[in-house]
């Protein structure tokens, strides 16, 4: 696999930022693939995040699977330990009370979800290859970047776009 | 005639189109929120090491007479049968309920999409948090014996010392866990957006700091698209557990046979008593973060006017159940409860009962007026005794009763917390003050993307409006 290349480009807004998704869309360029642009931005804006296409997001089925297990194990895990701790006669009592185990349960249904949640989505974020991205501080401030990875050969192509579309500031690596 | 009915149609349509005060100013910059927010970590009035100091010193007095309590004993503290509870308990509902407004301001209102929160969430979600720390030192100092706080969580153990799993205390610390957790990842992940921004202005430790904290936040937008689904996903799951951790609270008091306790309506009463006091506390640290930190332009006069709003439909919700609750001891069919609840309002403890009434059933009317919701030093004042009145309830909830329970060697009369635990619950206002304080110094209290956000809407919106205008004129 050859070494790939990465460009940033700056924009001023947002409306500047699309047109250049579109263009980049619409460009036929050799050692390009869509799914390698990546949009940097001070706020969310789902509108411009929709040029370049569908990217899913699958936090909810880690979600539901944390609120499974954590139920579940939350349940289980009480249940079996007063079950096996509790032989002792108690007097019409049960060994396992399933009304006030219901109550536990439930406080784990929700913090199985809630750190299944929060790990999936650092996981989705991609953090293992954060030092690989070119960045500048303005993105936090207010400007909007365009972060393409490609072959080194489409390099020059894709700053001929971003200069055709106003980018303020153009920056690469190799 | 008719020209000055006409005219006086006219001015009548005109107040009505005519603008509204904006919630934020739409033309200020995005670089202007950075600098304004950033310089709050770094430059705050003398008010605030005033009120962090304070606090501190407080809190030191605090810490003294817990120490004092745990060397001579809860006796020391005047803590004997029957009233084996004191100000502890009465103060743990207090924080805990303090700890609900953050969760319906944050998570309850982000649902649905009510964007003028957008600037005031984060010190509310803070307070969440710091309120449920605070909260649960009153789980250890009302055991007397600290060391043996470990008795409270869930656990087996080989000592056969296994927890009554029918107790709702066991279901508190399961909650409270629970929900301390859900709320300190909240805030947290919440904020890492702006701490990536931290990150970016900062040098040295500082910056070292951020952007640990930051999480290798970019903005991409798989991160940012991940990041709302996340973040709507914890406010779902937040909502239900703050109702259950109030819920479960009351149950705490519910399920016994203390007259006046035993009534099906105190989960709802505690979870709209919590949201209550919790929206005063914002009105009150608005107040304070506005002039500590120059926060004028973000914590604006129309979002105020909206908290106190909000605060008094809600107060008005508590008042009706707590006419509800009078109403169902009053109607019921036990004598002793009735008797307890005729204590309250006319016994030792009746000027603290008509004054919770007043405090947080009358007071809240001066809510509905806009020329005091619009001034700052009232509304200040207002929100501080508002709290009180919700202070005062949770202190009606649990002294009264024992001083008047069902067997007669329980009428005590005239008992009242000494120094000791007055000492203590000071001490916790000092504690979490001192840490809301310090919060604040470290941590961006506005949340500067999603102000950045609604700025932009509202710009877009307002260009879109006036791009209209030409066509929609006739």
């Amino acid at each position: 696999m050859s070494k790939r290349s990465h460009i940033l480009a700056l924009f001023g807004d947002f409306d500047k930022a699309t047109h250049t998704i579109e263009a980049l869309r619409d460009a036929t360029i050799p050692g390009f693939k869509m799914r390698d642009v990546t949009l940097k931005s001070p706020i969310d804006h789902p509108e411009c995040s929709d040029a370049l296409g569908r990217r899913p997001v699958y936090i909810q089925i880690f979600s539901l699977l944390g609120a499974v297990l954590g139920s579940g194990l939350g349940f289980l895990g009480i249940s079996s330990a007063q079950a096996n701790f509790l032989r002792q006669q108690r007097g019409f009592f049960p060994i396992v009370p399933i009304p006030p185990d219901m109550v536990i349960t439930y406080e784990l249904f929700i913090l199985g979800a809630v750190f299944f949640t929060i790990t999936a989505c650092l996981v989705m974020w991609r953090i293992h290859r954060v030092k690989t991205d070119l960045y500048d501080v303005q993105i936090s401030l207010d400007k909007i970047g365009i972060l393409v990875e490609a072959d080194p050969q489409a390099i020059a192509r894709l700053r001929e776009i971003f200069t055709a579309h106003h980018a303020l500031e153009i920056s690469e690596t190799n | 005639m008719n020209e000055a009915l006409l005219e006086e149609k006219d001015v009548a349509v005109e107040r009505r189109f005519e603008p509204k005060a904006k919630d934020i100013d739409d033309e200020i910059s995005w670089a202007q929120i950075n600098v304004d927010v950033l310089r709050s970590l770094e430059r705050p009035r003398l008010l605030y090491w005033v009120i962090f100091f304070g606090s501190l010193a407080l809190f030191m007095y605090g810490v003294y007479c817990e120490i004092y309590q745990y060397r001579n004993g809860l006796g020391a503290a005047d803590l004997e049968n029957p009233q084996v509870w004191g100000l502890y308990i009465a103060t743990f509902i207090f924080w805990i309920g303090m700890s609900h407004s953050g969760t319906l301001l944050s998570a309850i209102l982000l649902i649905m999409h009510a964007d003028w929160r957008k600037p005031i969430y984060r010190f509310a979600e803070a307070m969440t948090t710091f309120s449920l720390m605070t909260a649960g030192l009153f789980v250890l100092v009302h055991l007397g014996r600290v060391w043996q706080f470990y008795y409270v969580v869930a656990y087996p153990n080989e000592r056969w010392t296994w927890p009554n799993f029918s107790s709702p205390l066991v279901w508190d610390a399961t909650a409270i866990g629970s929900y301390l957790t859900t709320s300190v990842i909240f805030l947290f992940f919440g904020m890492i957006p702006d701490l990536a921004i931290c990150r970016d202005n900062a040098t040295g430790y500082r910056r070292t700091f951020y952007r640990l904290m930051s999480m290798g936040w970019r903005g991409t937008d798989r991160q940012w698209s991940n990041f709302r689904v996340t973040y709507l996903t914890l406010a779902c799951l937040l909502i239900p557990l703050a109702v259950s951790v109030h819920s479960i609270v009351a149950t705490d008091f519910a399920v016994s046979q203390q007259p006046g306790w035993h009534t099906t309506s105190f989960p709802p009463y505690f979870v709209a008593g919590a949201l209550y006091s919790g929206c005063a506390a914002i009105i009150t640290l608005f107040i304070v973060l506005r002039y500590t930190f120059r926060f004028e332009k973000y914590m604006t006069i129309p979002i105020l006017e909206k908290l106190c709003k909000l605060t008094f439909a809600i107060s008005m919700v508590w008042t009706y159940l707590n006419l509800i609750e009078y109403a169902a001891v009053w109607y019921g069919t036990d004598p002793v409860a009735k008797q307890a609840l005729v204590f309250r309002a006319t016994g030792t403890y009746a000027g603290w009962w008509w004054a919770m009434n007043f405090f947080a059933s009358v007071l809240p009317f001066t809510l509905t007026w806009k020329r005091l919701r619009t001034n700052i030093p009232i509304m200040l004042v207002v929100s501080v005794l508002l709290n009180f009145g919700m202070w005062d309830e949770r202190f009606m909830i649990v002294t009264p009763t024992f001083a008047h329970g069902y067997y007669p060697w329980t009428w005590t009369q005239g008992w009242w917390p000494n120094w000791v635990q007055l000492g203590i619950v000071m001490g916790s206002f000092g504690w979490f003050n001192m840490l809301f304080m310090l919060f604040c110094k470290i941590f961006p209290s506005v949340s500067m993307y999603e102000v950045k956000e609604m700025v932009y809407h509202r710009r877009e919106a307002r260009k879109t409006i006036e791009s209209l205008q030409p066509s929609l004129d006739p």
